[in-house]
């Protein structure tokens, strides 16, 4: 088991995020567990090359292994992947409530053009 | 049209946000101190008693907002580096921390936002590139509510992005 702290794991997190199969396994796993063979089957990928991309996510600890059973099946560890999406929701959600006023700012401006007039650019 | 928010790097976090308004329009909203303090206000409550802006390369520029109900203010200050009329802007920014608590930045941010019209809908990228990791770690902590909790919902909405 790796020692981390929170945000050590926050930065390994974003990284097996930043990659779009890792993403597809993520949303395959969070239906339920599966084995490696059963999360190759729909990415035309070998199954090391799907294995690497496992080891990426479980040491960002995003997904585990259960050792004991013989299929070995991975699982999503929502409670690492909750801590990288709330670091950005705190971005989203101060940024949402000022571009949604400003979204109906701009309809008030579009819908009075005589006071804005605009030029042809 | 959702915000969209990524990191490119460890340095950096980009906001991506569409809007049904010309590009001309959408700038003005950004540019012209009397727009701003309309809509950049932050979460309920806060107001924006200060809000200076000369547009133009070297120009300097002072934000800050205020909340009555809990008697605290911070801000933000800079200059514009870089002004490309209805495309480009280019600003660095330092964080006041006011009364907020944190502390002020000791290099600026830069923030470099562009501005790009197809189809009547005009698409605002603006990158924020902090001086270090732990800038950026600190400002994304700085001045956020307490206690927010995650919903499912969003986690939903992350699993059909990447679907």
């Amino acid at each position: 088991m790796m020692v981390m702290n929170s945000s050590g794991y926050l930065d390994l997190t974003f990284a097996a995020l930043a990659d779009p199969t890792r993403r597809a396994i993520l949303a395959r796993l969070a239906t339920g567990e599966a084995s490696v063979q059963e999360l190759s089957q729909p990415f035309a990928m070998s199954q090391p090359a799907i294995s690497k991309h496992l080891k990426v996510l479980e040491r960002a600890g995003l997904i585990s292994v259960d050792i004991d059973a013989q299929r070995r099946p991975r699982r999503l560890e929502l409670k690492r992947l909750e801590e990288a999406v709330d670091w950005i929701e705190r971005y989203r959600e101060i940024f949402e409530m000022n571009y949604q006023r400003l979204d109906a700012l701009l309809e008030e401006l579009q819908a009075k053009p005589a006071k804005h007039k605009r030029k042809k650019d | 049209m959702p915000i969209e928010v990524t990191q490119p790097s460890d340095r950096e976090v980009r906001v991506v946000r569409s809007f049904k308004a010309p590009r001309k329009l959408v700038w003005d909203a950004h540019a012209k101190p009397e727009l701003v303090s309309k809509w950049m206000l932050g979460p309920p409550g806060w107001t924006m008693p200060v809000c200076e802006m000369d547009v133009r390369a070297g120009g300097a520029y002072r934000w800050r907002w205020r909340s009555d109900a809990e008697g605290k203010e911070f801000g933000f200050f800079g200059k514009f580096t870089e002004v490309t009329p209805h495309s480009k802007i280019v600003h660095e920014e330092t964080f006041d921390p006011g009364d907020v608590g944190g502390s002020m930045s000791s290099d600026p941010a830069i923030i470099t936002s562009e501005y790009v019209e197809a189809n009547g809908v005009t698409t605002l990228t603006m990158t924020m590139l902090f001086s270090s990791k732990e800038a950026r770690d600190g400002a994304v902590a700085t001045g956020m509510t307490d206690g927010m909790e995650m919903g499912y919902e969003r986690l939903d909405g992350m699993f059909k992005q990447a679907a």
